[in-house]
């Protein structure tokens, strides 16, 4: 897996691979997530540059590559939005399970991510539009509530029905 | 640790996507680190945000990355890190014994006892943990014995048990759990036990006191 090869061997060829693909997907998302392009094109760099640092925290076994680079990127535009950081967890001693899904090599996750892809057009608009408002658009629940003009309750009840649905795919079980 | 009341799916799910207010988030993160079933549902959604992330096709000209992008972060590669403060992913579930989860000790130290509490009324205590736009995120402190007002909620509220107990109409709260409730719930939460109960509590609007006392303390307790 080239993200944890990275990891070990410090090599720089791989991190130009890592760069080229991600990079341009971590741009798109930042600016979905409303960023002006001079700002989103800053952040992506930092996030980039975080996957060379912190290549030491990836544990391959626990995420795949875009997985983690989501979350980078995702606390990269946070941080500088609120200007403080985003509240992460401690995950030293996560249990190992057996029905966890994580663990993939890239070719599992490219079938994994269009799976996923495949099982978010296929959401009733409701459920897809409070996934797309919840990621891109940084909405809460009550800000979602309120411009689509329907009840706190609804908001989370389609939110739990299209992750119960998307988690089902990710296992493959849908 | 037994843990029984974890948090509502809405709620782990905006928290992976970064959508929830900064208190709330804290909260979520504080209950994940000590939480081995709630850890894992979030790995699992973090897989969606990945799979989103790696779904992006960028064929729009502004999402293009700049020329010489690669080029300046290559030269990056080699410099000296900025010194950082220990990462909150690699340090252990609780810092200290005192029970304050990993994430919260940014805000507050390692130590529930030097806490500087603000009194409220008898037997009642808050520490503010963070500036919320809309919305608290604090510390209470309550004696055993003693009640909080009956309240309703205008949007969501998330209470993590750091010590002590509490219980009410919906059940038996201990260290750990979380109470993730919104506008759905009317509660009155009741301190069990023979200690102080601790909570670290977040909401993202104001409480709706359903008394009329509660209805004239609002503005002077800050909820």
């Amino acid at each position: 897996m080239m993200l944890a090869e990275m990891a070990v061997t410090k090599d720089k060829s791989l991190y130009v691979q890592l760069y080229q693909h991600f990079a341009p997907k971590v741009k798109a998302y930042i600016i979905r997530l409303g960023m002006m392009e001079a700002t989103a094109e800053e952040l992506t760099q930092e996030a980039m540059l975080n996957m060379w640092r912190k290549s030491h925290l990836f544990q391959p076994g626990k995420s795949a590559a875009s997985t983690w680079l989501f979350t980078l990127a995702r606390n990269q535009s946070i941080d500088w939005m609120r200007k403080q950081k985003y509240p992460e967890y401690s995950w030293d001693d996560i249990q190992e399970s057996s029905d966890d899904v994580s663990g993939v090599d890239a070719g599992e996750q490219a079938v994994q991510s269009e799976r996923v892809a495949l099982a978010i057009s296929q959401l009733p608009e409701n459920q897809a539009q409070v996934v797309y408002m919840s990621f891109y658009e940084g909405c809460s629940h009550s800000e979602i509530a309120e411009r689509l003009k329907v009840p706190l309750g609804s908001v989370k009840s389609r939110i739990r029905l299209a992750a119960e649905k998307l988690k089902l795919t990710l296992r493959g079980e849908q | 640790m037994k843990i029984n009341h974890h948090l509502d799916e809405a709620t782990l799910f905006s928290y992976v996507a970064g959508s929830l207010s900064q208190g709330m988030a804290l909260v979520v993160a504080c209950h994940v680190s000590i939480c081995d079933t709630c850890k894992g549902r979030v790995l699992e959604t973090e897989s969606i945000g990945g799979a989103l992330l790696d779904g992006i096709a960028s064929d729009n000209i502004s999402e293009q990355l700049s020329e010489d992008g690669l080029k300046q972060v290559l030269a990056r590669l080699d410099e000296e890190e900025p010194e950082v403060l220990p990462d909150n992913k690699i340090t252990s579930r609780f810092i200290s014994r005192d029970d304050v989860p990993a994430p919260l000790s940014d805000y507050i130290g390692n130590s529930l006892e030097s806490i500087h509490w603000m009194r409220l009324a008898p037997g009642f205590f808050y520490y503010d943990v963070c500036k919320e736009r809309q919305g608290i995120c604090r510390l209470l402190k309550v004696a055993p014995g003693k009640s909080l007002l009956p309240h309703g909620h205008q949007g969501n509220e998330l209470t993590l048990l750091l010590r002590g107990s509490y219980e009410d109409e919906m059940g038996h709260y201990t260290q750990g759990d979380v109470v993730d409730v919104d506008d759905q719930v009317e509660h009155q939460a009741l301190i069990g036990g023979d200690e102080d109960c601790i909570c670290l509590l977040a909401t993202d609007s104001p409480l709706r006191f359903t008394t009329l006392l509660g209805k004239i303390l609002q503005p002077i307790s800050g909820f």
